[in-house]
């Protein structure tokens, strides 16, 4: 455990410790989980107080590498040098001894702790932790303004945006001491401007000569703040970088192992009639919040209208609204010229018969059950259709002959039908649910977050099905806190802010200043 | 009206010899499913701290030792408890049930070995008990209208068991809340993965936690049959495990409410004692077996109407692993 010189009642006297910068450097680390090799030879090297990124697609053993250098996971084979010196990390104690510390893609957090607490876990000062408190407080308020990471330290994890519990996770490590700090997929689940601010934070600790390692599989953000990169591809590094040497496009093929498009060839739209029209959509949540004010659009068939905002502003209730799950409670949606009014029986198979497809915003909850084999996923939601079935019962040989030549159609990764589906990579259950949704050929999909924690090579396939789809004729709500994407694959694109649709722009003039703008409601005028 | 009076010192009485077991396993069960390990053993263990604290007493005539080995002997049970589902990931409560059984049978079988007496043991002699402890100035204070009748029978006149239950609410609420290891207890049951990654060894916390639970039970034992009673009877344990078990769930894992509630369902149970065979107005004399099923239904109906916020910790039930 670390210890921290702090003399108490003092505050000026709470000693931040002065870095040096610590280099690191891994050689020839291995790491396999039974006959899967994770990590094969890998070996790199971060120069001390630089911002290093590791980027490659799911699946390319970047996290089983951190987790190592944390101590989580032992190596089978291969060593670390801290600042040249050989050492043996052994466990996340060891670790952070060493001054490791790491933020995590899923929150080590206790929801139900306040944000004092969760510092304090592991390093409570005494055995009373009133008597830690104080000095650890003291503490956290210089490190808070000396980094700008502010956060109310007496506030409940499970009340605090995503942003704001990364803060602390960083908190976390510092009040640790750490030097050297792995930050894992930190921007999938910011907002844009959340990202500006964790960059203005990285910057800052960077300059004060902390170790950054950035895992992420963005490329813009390699580009933005890292001096140096890592790509890995199957478990191995391919290619170490300078930063300035590189660009997007070099790192994308060296990721997937060929060349990436990373711009989207779009045709004209050829826009049709009207299919889906909302108006005057309001809706209350269970705790009483109104999410949905006046909501009103439409789309036509072949073309995609993109909603952009920052998560929770109301695009999942109306996901959910449209998808049946929530029933509607004020306001009028028209479907093909069948009008729906609330207090009428409205459900998910009712949906699937009007022929709207819904690819759901989380894949692993609603759109997949995750035990279950991929070919019984395949049919979700669609096994009472005639092709999967023969009378009362299903017909497993149907069911795996479609799966296979949907599996190959989507490029369904690994095209296994008897595997079940939680062994499959985030892009390739994307794929799968999105070859179900769109084989059904719905009239109208609606998809949210397509692409989270999805790999570079599985987006761009994903991308070019869902034009695909747009260009058959089928209407696209398309609901993303990724504002890239909703700029390049919209036709017309709507931005929500608390509830309410506050703009609306075309796809082809729609510039990310402006949508920024939007979508944090700086532009209302009312 | 002075009758009605001593009807509730009475009740009160009585309610405060019932609830002391369960207390001490409700605060077991505190300790482990803070943790994240769900305890439904509670019975058994405390059935079979019951046994080897009136058959050690009666072999060596020391109540201390008896009450020290049945500590021991619930502790190791939770040990085993913990083998099967810490370090094997087993199913807590299939392992729970088990220790249930195990206890039950054993207790029997070795009763029978030992002593021939068709499981029981044989009954032990008022130096070999914990006995009521008198207050002072009790002849004093009795003089007091009301408040002296009080003092002698709720306040004063418990065994020394009786007093530790209770400290032992104080000490579980200060150790779960206000220390560094209760903030590590309480993380474990929440969100393990933030406790290893704080560089906290998860299986030992949980280790730690079912062992208290264990020790704990081993006094609620021990109070049965070394106490309360006077020699372990078959079965004697009779479900209090469980109640315990609904008394925590009630108190929604917290020390204070749950000794409330332990003090409610031992009222509830003096009640029903109370009144077998009395006539009450209107419905006449109500079956024994009603109000010996009381406490059941009541707990029931308090379970199913009152605590519907109630919230286990985040983890409890799931194994721990690192690696997938």
């Amino acid at each position: 455990m670390t210890t921290i010189e702090i003399n108490e009642g003092n505050d000026t006297s709470v000693s931040l410790p002065s870095f040096s910068g610590s280099s690191i450097e891994l050689k020839k680390i291995t790491k396999r989980f039974g006959h899967v090799i994770a990590n094969e030879e890998v070996s790199l090297k971060v120069e001390a107080g630089t911002i290093h990124g590791i980027v490659g697609e799911n699946g390319a053993g970047k996290s089983t590498l951190m987790n190592i250098l944390f101590g989580l996971y032992k190596p089978d084979g291969g060593s670390i040098y801290l600042d040249g010196n050989i050492v043996d990390v052994t466990s996340p104690e060891k670790s952070i001894s060493l001054g490791i510390g790491m933020v995590h893609q899923h929150f080590m957090l206790v929801p139900t702790f306040t944000v004092l607490e969760n510092v304090m876990l592991g390093n409570e000062g005494s055995f009373s932790l009133k008597k830690g408190e104080k000095t650890i407080l003291q503490r956290l308020q210089k490190l808070s303004s000396t980094y700008g990471l502010n956060v109310d330290f007496h506030s409940l994890i499970l009340d605090l945006p995503v942003g704001m519990q990364q803060r602390v996770e960083i908190l976390k490590a510092l009040n640790r001491g750490a030097k050297i700090l792995i930050l894992d997929e930190p921007t999938g689940v910011l907002t844009p401007q959340e990202t500006i601010g964790l960059f203005e934070i990285l910057n800052s600790l960077k300059n004060k000569g902390v170790t950054i390692i950035l895992i992420t599989h963005k490329l813009k953000e390699i580009m933005n703040i890292t001096e140096a990169v890592s790509v890995m591809r199957g478990g191995k590094v391919v290619a170490n970088l300078k930063t300035n040497n590189t660009s997007p496009a070099e790192l994308a093929e060296k990721m997937v192992g060929r060349k990436v498009l990373l711009s989207i060839e779009k045709k004209e739209s050829k826009i049709g009639n009207k299919v889906l029209t909302v108006k005057n959509l309001n809706h209350l949540s269970k705790d009483g919040v109104d999410v949905l004010k006046n909501v009103s659009f439409s789309i036509s068939e072949g073309e995609i209208l993109g909603v952009a905002g920052v998560a929770g502003n109301g695009q999942s209730e109306l996901l959910d609204i449209l998808s049946g799950i929530e029933q509607l409670q004020r306001g009028e949606i028209e479907i093909n010229q069948t009008r729906l009014l609330p207090g009428e029986k409205w459900d998910p198979k009712k949906v699937r018969e009007m022929s709207i497809a819904h690819v759901p915003e989380d894949r692993q909850k609603r759109g997949l059950i995750l035990p279950f084999y991929n070919y019984e996923n395949s049919i979700l939601g669609y096994q009472r259709k005639e092709r999967y079935s023969s009378g009362f019962l299903l017909d497993k040989n149907k069911i795996l002959n479609l799966f296979t030549e949907t599996a190959e159609q989507f490029d369904v990764r690994p095209r296994n039908p008897n595997i079940s589906s939680n062994k499959l990579s985030g892009g390739n259950q994307q794929k799968l649910v999105l070859a179900r949704e769109i084989e059904s050929q719905p009239k109208i999909l609606l998809i949210g977050q397509p692409t989270r924690g999805v790999d570079i090579g599985a987006i761009e396939r994903i991308y070019e099905d869902l034009l695909r789809l747009k260009d058959s004729g089928t209407a696209i709500l398309l609901v993303s806190v990724e504002l890239d994407e909703i700029m390049s694959l919209s036709d017309r694109i709507i931005v929500m802010n608390q509830g309410k649709i506050v703009g609306e722009t075309m796809g082809s003039n729609a510039t990310e200043i402006e949508l920024g703008k939007m979508m944090s409601g700086l532009d209302r005028t009312n | 009206m002075l009758e009605m009076f001593q009807i509730c010192i009475s009740l009160l009485d009585s309610t405060i010899r019932i609830a002391t077991p369960l207390i001490f396993c409700a605060m077991a069960g505190i300790f482990s499913e803070r943790s994240g390990i769900i305890d439904i053993g509670l019975e058994g263990k405390m059935l079979l701290s019951a046994f080897v604290a009136a058959s050690v007493t009666f072999l060596t005539g020391s109540p201390w030792i008896g009450l020290f080995s049945a500590v021991v002997a619930s502790g190791f049970a939770s040990v085993i408890h913990g083998f099967a589902c810490i370090t094997n990931k087993g199913d807590q409560v299939i392992s729970g049930l088990a220790i249930n059984i195990l206890a039950s049978g054993l207790t029997i079988t070795v009763g029978i070995a030992l002593f021939s007496r068709g499981g029981q043991t044989p009954s032990l002699g008022s130096d070999q008990r914990f006995m009521p402890i008198d207050f002072p100035f009790q002849s004093l204070i009795n003089n007091i209208p009301l408040f002296g009748d009080l003092y002698s029978d709720v306040i004063s006149g418990h065994n020394i068991l009786v007093y530790l239950s209770l400290l032992a609410v104080f000490v579980t609420y200060y150790m779960v809340f206000k220390t560094s290891f209760g903030l590590r207890l309480r993380a474990v049951g929440e969100k393990p993965e933030a406790v290893d990654t704080a560089g906290i060894s998860v299986i030992r916390m949980r280790y730690q936690a079912v062992i208290i639970a264990g020790m704990l039970c081993g006094l609620a034992g021990a109070y049965l049959s070394i106490a309360h009673g006077a020699g372990f009877g078959r079965e004697m344990s009779a479900g209090k495990g469980y109640i315990a078990l609904a008394a925590m769930i009630f108190g929604k894992w917290n020390p204070i409410p749950t000794l409330f509630a332990c003090l409610l369902f031992g009222f509830l149970e003096a009640l029903g004692n109370r009144l077998q065979g009395v006539e009450l107005y209107i419905i006449g004399e109500v079956p024994v077996q009603f109000m010996q099923a009381l406490p059941y239904i009541l707990t029931v109906i308090l379970l199913a109407g009152f605590i519907g916020k109630a919230r286990a910790p985040g983890a409890i039930g799931v194994p721990y692993s690192k690696e997938g």
